[in-house]
C-alpha cells in the first residue's frame, strides 16, 4: 500500500483532494508535490486537502505542504486545509503556520470560504 | 541491521536510506515500550529521532548506502538519551535559522531541527574524532 493515497472530487469550482496515510519525506511528500503540480497544469487552483485522515507528518511534509500553499498562491489560487488531526495542528502552532494556513473543521464552511 | 542489547543500552546501524527511518522509530518505540514511556512523551520522541535520522540519512550521509547512521538509546531512572551518528561533514547548528520567524515561515525546509529542540529537553550536536557528526538528545522521564 502506498505510504499515501490521495482521492480527488471536485465540488463546483472546488478540488477536493481526500488524502489517507502519512505525509513524510520520500514517497508521501512526493505523492502531494505531484498532485497539486498536476491540478496547477490543469487550472484547478481552488484546492482544499482534506487531512481527517492525515495520521503522521514530519517536517518534509509540513515543508511540502508550504511549497504547495505558496505555489497554488503564485497562480492566483487558494489552499486550504480540512479536517486537522490534533497532532497536525499542534504541528502546525508550533511552527506558527496555523496562522498562515486557512483551515477548517467543516467541509462545508471550507466550500464556501473560497471566492 | 546488526541489533546489541543491554539492559541499558541499545545500538543499531543502518544503511543510509529512507527506509531506516521508520527502522529506527520501531526500534525507539520498541525502548519505549518496554520502559513504560506514554504516549505524549512517545509522539514527541517519536518525531525527534525521525528528523533526526532523516538528517543523518539525508544530509549527513547524503543517501551514500556505503555509509551507515548509528542509533544509540540508554536510559537511566532519570532520562531518555538518544544519540543519531553519520559520517556526513558536519554542520553548524547555531547557523540554522529559526523557521517560525516572518523571514522564514514560508520557507519549505528547517523545521526538522526545530522539532528535535521542541520535544526534546536537550538537544547537542558534536564532530566526532573518528569522523562524522553525532546528535545527542535527552528526553527526562
Amino acid at each position: 500500500m502506498a505510504e499515501l493515497n490521495i482521492s480527488e472530487r471536485q465540488v463546483g469550482e472546488v478540488t477536493v483532494l481526500d488524502m489517507d496515510g502519512k505525509i513524510t519525506i520520500g514517497e508521501g511528500s512526493v505523492a502531494l508535490r505531484t498532485a497539486i503540480r498536476r491540478l496547477l497544469e490543469e487550472g484547478k487552483k481552488k484546492i482544499l486537502l482534506n487531512l481527517a485522515k492525515v495520521g503522521y507528518i514530519d517536517s518534509s511534509g509540513i515543508g511540502e505542504l508550504v511549497s504547495s500553499y505558496t505555489s497554488i498562491n503564485k497562480e492566483g489560487g487558494q489552499l486550504k486545509l480540512l479536517n486537522l488531526t490534533q497532532k497536525l495542528q499542534d504541528l502546525l502552532t508550533i511552527t506558527k503556520l496555523l496562522t498562515v494556513f486557512d483551515v477548517y473543521d467543516s467541509e462545508e464552511e471550507a466550500l464556501a470560504s473560497f471566492k | 541491521m546488526t541489533l546489541n542489547v543491554t539492559l541499558e543500552t541499545t545500538e543499531l546501524r543502518f544503511p543510509s536510506r529512507i527506509e531506516a527511518i521508520d527502522e529506527a522509530a520501531a526500534a525507539v518505540a520498541e525502548f519505549m515500550n518496554r520502559l513504560g514511556i506514554g504516549e505524549d512523551i512517545a509522539f514527541g520522541v517519536d518525531m525527534a529521532v525521525r528528523e533526526a535520522v532523516t538528517n543523518a540519512v539525508v544530509h549527513g550521509n547524503k543517501l551514500d548506502n556505503a555509509k551507515e547512521v548509528e542509533l544509540r538509546l540508554r536510559n537511566t531512572p532519570e532520562v531518555f538519551e538518544i544519540s543519531v551518528h553519520d559520517q556526513g561533514s558536519g554542520f553548524n547548528p547555531t547557523e540554522v535559522p529559526d523557521p517560525t520567524t516572518d523571514e522564514n515561515i514560508l520557507k519549505p525546509s528547517g523545521r526538522g531541527i526545530f522539532f528535535m529542540r521542541n520535544f526534546m529537553d536537550e538537544v547537542d550536536w558534536s564532530a566526532d574524532p573518528k569522523g562524522g557528526t553525532s546528535v545527542r538528545m535527552i528526553k527526562k522521564l
